[in-house]
């Protein structure tokens, strides 16, 4: 019982993590917060891609002085770094468009940035 | 090389060619009765808008502006617009909430369907 | 030599627009000609090996691509085990129609920028994302990894976004970017869950060989909503297309237009996740999947059309007529997806409905982007969309209004455009399978017509304004940019039992080959 609650640790947290992410980008109206709501959807999803990569018995693909040949293939890591590169890439340019959208409309309450409706 | 000229639909057939061949046969006709007509209004002051023996505006007040032009159309249909326009808030949050809720309904409907 | 650059064209269709995006920054150094020159050149580089992709698909089948593997075609490594490690690119007829698409429109897109763009700074940048965001299209149709889609399609929203907000002296295209920039984000995001959670249970991210081992449980189909959903958001189905008239009306009109190329490559993606990830004939719920998206393509189609009339901007305008178009994309392919099961339904009417779809979807890329293009040239000159403050260009600019008839007419589906056939297919056999829907297409057609026929008398008719004394006719680059899409236009519209034959009966035949797109890779298993 403790090592299933133990084991569904990381998938907890995920589904912690994305339900603050998706109240952030659904309730606030700051646009900063919005952005840091799409911030930790990223991390949650980059945490959920990490937990799915454990394998049982198996150990690192490092072959020298290797204990056992079961190895797990290095495939998620590979999945979550291209995630987190961009993830940076989509928080910068983000956070630039808010910068220019407070010069230009003078608030980030995203109920008052509506230029384009209708 | 040999173009097939018709679109097969399954339910019938479109040719493209015969309908240019026929839209140029039309346009024949029509330019054939034309030039059989009074050879004195086609230029000058023939040309000009009737509008009842009014004198036309200047520049571009005949002109109806675009927002006008389906007044009749916009009118009959408040019904439907007065709700519709509405949920085009222009605000990003609705926008989320939009795609997560059609995603919550399909995912319902995936998992007892 | 001329073998082994054939061997390795789907690298070099994602190679050459990469190598040409982080070479303009230096090009741009040594001054404006160099850099319209290798924007020239990297352009029409890229549109011949997507042509010559294409070719050779429609001629020869399949064209499979390993990365990094000994033979390009080498899918399963000697020591793996039997499965198909490496990145694999694997372009069958559909795919090879995609590219089609997206060489012809980024040609003449990029043509036109050439001109439009002349008198903007921070060209660097522009030609940049624009290279970039090609690349990320011709990548999302070609690929057959999930995670590959992934990284692709995350390549494309940031650089549609990124252009979008281009004009930053005004706040509104940087609203619009970062509208597109949030959505995007989000829907990428549960992509990815998705990916992860079909990695978690079969380990693999190739498409054919998740397709083989796919269970169908219920976290398949989590997965299954996961991807769809954010897929058809990035179409522009109604209810999620908010994001399409605020982010399509601010961009600069060049990347208006590579942005309806960037939504059908996520319409192509939700086909393929649809009919060759999850198409088993038995264990699929076709008429579920189905009706969705026959439901998503009439609402899609109604409510576009009918928020377009009201538009005073005659870019928002045209981007709800995007959204409208794509309902009949997915209205066609979606009566193809519900028919699925019943194998004499989908001989009689549910492959020409999917073919009427396939073919609306390269038939609307061309007509739109011209569409698009000609808004932009009027804006070009008069600077301003606003339809109440146009009028009389007629005489000023007579190319600009023939190029707007033309898109207007087939846009509309008269004959004798290519509107007209694409549409002609739906209508046949979507009447077949619910004649309310058929009808329904059609009120929305004429709905197409009458608010072109409005923009055409706001903007080209009437008397000569006094404040657009000066107008003359738009460059010759953006002519000639023009011109490619209106030629298509015409010439699917004069011959298109042709494009049909060689072109869109391959691409459905591909669709609806689930095994066939498996055994490419593992080798009719």
């Amino acid at each position: 019982m403790i090592t299933r609650l133990l084991l569904a640790m990381p998938f907890l947290t995920v589904a912690v993590l994305l339900l603050l992410a998706l109240g952030a980008l659904l309730f606030k109206r700051n646009l900063i917060k919005m952005l840091m709501g799409l911030s930790l959807m990223e991390s949650a999803v980059n945490l959920f891609l990490v937990a799915i990569g454990y394998r049982q018995d198996g150990i690192a693909p490092i072959f020298t002085n290797a204990p056992q040949t079961l190895m797990v293939l290095p495939t998620v890591q590979a999945l979550t770094l291209t995630a987190i590169v961009i993830g940076v890439a989509t928080s910068a340019m983000m956070l630039s468009f808010a910068m220019v959208i407070y010069k230009k409309y003078g608030t980030v309450d995203v109920r008052n940035i509506r230029k384009l409706n209708g | 090389m040999d173009i097939p000229w018709t679109l097969q639909t399954g339910a019938g057939a479109w040719n493209p060619l015969l309908w240019l061949v026929g839209f140029a046969v039309a346009f024949g006709v029509a330019w054939l009765v034309r030039s059989r007509g009074r050879p004195d209004n086609r230029s000058g002051d023939a040309l000009k808008p009737f509008i009842s023996g009014n004198e036309e505006p200047e520049n571009a007040g005949g002109h109806i502006p675009a927002s006008n032009l389906y007044w009749g159309f916009t009118e009959a249909m408040k019904a439907y617009y007065s709700r519709l326009v509405p949920f085009h808030t222009g605000i990003p949050s609705d926008y989320v909430a939009w795609l997560l809720g059609v995603m919550a309904l399909m995912l319902v409907i995936a998992l007892t369907v | 030599m001329m073998d082994s650059l054939a061997l390795h064209l789907p690298a070099l269709l994602v190679a050459i627009p990469l190598f040409t995006a982080f070479l303009i920054p230096l090009a741009g150094r040594a001054g404006g000609t160099v850099r319209s020159a290798l924007v020239i050149l990297g352009a029409a580089l890229t549109s011949l090996a997507g042509l010559a992709l294409a070719a050779r698909v429609f001629a020869g089948g399949t064209v499979l691509y390993v990365f990094g593997a000994a033979a390009p075609h080498a899918a399963i490594p000697m020591d793996s085990g039997g499965i198909p490690i490496r990145i694999i690119f694997q372009v069958d007829a559909l795919g090879a129609l995609m590219v089609v698409i997206a060489a012809l429109s980024s040609l003449a897109i990029t043509l036109y920028s050439l001109a439009a763009e002349s008198r903007q700074s921070g060209k660097d940048g522009f030609y940049s994302m624009l290279f970039l965001l090609v690349a990320g299209v011709l990548g999302m149709v070609s690929t057959g990894d999930l995670f590959n889609f992934f990284v692709f399609l995350e390549i494309s929203s940031l650089a549609g976004a990124a252009l979008v907000a281009y004009r930053i002296d005004q706040g509104e295209a940087v609203e619009g970017g970062l509208k597109y920039a949030l959505l995007s984000t989000v829907g990428a995001l549960s992509v990815l869950m998705a990916i992860g959670i079909l990695f978690a249970q079969y380990n693999a991210l190739n498409i054919a060989t998740v397709a083989s081992r796919l269970r169908f449980g219920a976290l398949d189909m989590i997965a299954l909503v996961l991807l769809a959903v954010p897929l058809a958001m990035k179409c522009g189905a109604v209810p999620m297309h908010f994001w399409t008239p605020d982010t399509y009306t601010t961009a600069p009109s060049s990347i208006t237009a590579l942005l309806v190329v960037s939504s059908q490559a996520s319409l192509y993606g939700l086909f393929r996740i649809l009919f060759t990830l999850y198409g088993d004939l038995l264990r699929f719920n076709w008429a579920v999947f189905g009706w969705f998206l026959v439901i998503l393509g009439a609402l899609s189609a109604f409510v576009g059309v009918t928020m377009a009339i009201p538009q005073k901007d005659v870019k928002r305008l045209m981007a709800y007529h995007a959204v409208s178009q794509t309902g009949y994309m997915l209205l066609g392919v979606g009566v193809g997806l519900a028919v699925f099961a019943d194998a004499g339904a989908l001989a009689a009417y549910g492959k020409t409905a999917m073919a009427g779809g396939l073919f609306h979807i390269i038939n609307h890329a061309m007509y739109k982007g011209l569409l698009f293009l000609t808004a932009g040239a009027v804006f070009y000159r008069t600077g301003t969309r606003n339809l109440n403050r146009l009028g009389g260009l007629g005489h000023a600019m007579p190319w600009t209004m023939v190029f707007f008839m033309i898109g207007a007419l087939a846009i509309a589906g008269i004959p004798p455009f290519n509107g007209f056939a694409s549409k002609l297919l739906i209508y046949e056999s979507v009447f077949r399978f619910s004649p309310f829907l058929a009808i329904l297409a059609m009120v929305v057609s004429i709905l197409t017509l009458a608010s072109f026929v409005k923009v055409f008398h706001s903007m080209f008719m009437g008397p000569p304004r006094a404040e657009f004394a000066g107008v003359r006719e738009v460059p010759a680059p953006m002519i000639a940019g023009m011109a490619i899409l209106a030629a298509f236009v015409i010439l699917a519209g004069l011959v298109p039992q042709a494009f049909v034959d060689r072109m869109i009966a391959p691409a459905v035949n591909a669709l609806v080959d689930r095994a066939g797109y498996i055994a490419a890779i593992l080798g009719g298993h």
